[in-house]
């Protein structure tokens, strides 16, 4: 097969080539996916990303709050949506005894066999914060009070705080309640981050 | 590098780790005028990525310069808008 092939001829359909659009309906479609392009992108201009947190252990409740506040750090509009054990992150009370367990993490210095004994939990909760404590590392109330001061929006989940028998009164100042997963769909939407933790 | 700058203020994030020396540089920007320069003094050797990916990532601010002195991280900031 010849490879020096006429340009005109190559860029000629072969076949039904009364069905190619004109130039005129090009140009036509170009613009009108320009203006579909700036309508979509002219928004309001901020970033936005939306975490929903569902885990309340020592070591799960860090990642949340990390993005979050570094996110924010970032100009984007965060919010973070806490449902289930993910509420306890936002609890007063409960987000200065949350633990950490051995069990079902091998990379834990301690057999399962071990960790499910009484009061591991304990033992490997307090290993824990001695890392936390000697590296300098932000405590989970240094990382709220912190993420609420940058603008971050934490939302309590109105129906876990009922299945968990908390009250809206137990959550840090600021924490937003009274919303479910049609606000949390809501933020998803619009994020241009998403992330379930 | 040599950048010519003169250093408006200085931020001592040193003990401080990963994500505190972004988001106190974060907050200290905020507090300045454009054309600043916030000098950031770090100990965590994160925050030679960190803090440029930060820069380089937010709108109205310029990683100028960035000095590793072993124990210590310079970062140099303006902020431009």
């Amino acid at each position: 097969m010849s490879t020096d092939t006429p340009d005109d001829a190559a860029a000629t359909a072969p076949d039904g080539a009364d069905e190619a659009p004109s130039r005129a309906e090009l140009a036509a479609r170009v613009d009108e996916l320009e203006a579909q392009l700036s309508e979509s992108t002219a928004d309001d201009g901020a970033k936005k990303m939306s975490i929903i947190a569902t885990k309340g252990t020592l070591d799960m409740a860090y990642p949340p709050l990390i993005l979050a506040s570094t996110a924010a750090a970032f100009g984007y509009e965060v919010t973070v949506f806490h449902t289930f054990w993910g509420l306890d992150i936002l609890h007063e009370e409960r987000s200065s005894d949350l633990k950490l367990s051995s069990v079902g993490n091998p990379n834990m210095p301690v057999p399962n066999v071990v960790g499910a004994l009484p009061g591991m939990d304990r033992v490997t909760t307090s290993m824990m914060q001695k890392r936390i404590d000697d590296n300098d590392t932000a405590t989970i109330e240094e990382l709220i009070e912190t993420s609420l001061d940058m603008g971050v929006e934490f939302q309590a989940c109105q129906m876990t705080i009922e299945l968990m028998g908390y009250d809206e009164d137990d959550f840090y100042d600021g924490v937003r309640t009274g919303v479910g997963a049609a606000t949390a769909i809501q933020d998803m939407a619009e994020a241009d981050i998403q992330l379930l933790i | 590098m040599s950048v010519n700058f003169d250093v408006t203020e200085t931020l001592d994030v040193k003990g401080a780790s990963c994500p505190m020396p972004v988001v106190k540089t974060k907050s200290a920007v905020d507090d300045l005028d454009e054309g600043d320069v916030l000098e950031v003094v770090a100990t965590d050797s994160g925050s030679m990525s960190d803090l440029d990916g930060w820069a380089s990532g937010t709108d109205g601010v310029e990683m100028l310069d960035q000095v590793d002195e072993g124990d210590v991280y310079r970062h140099y900031v303006r902020k431009t808008e």
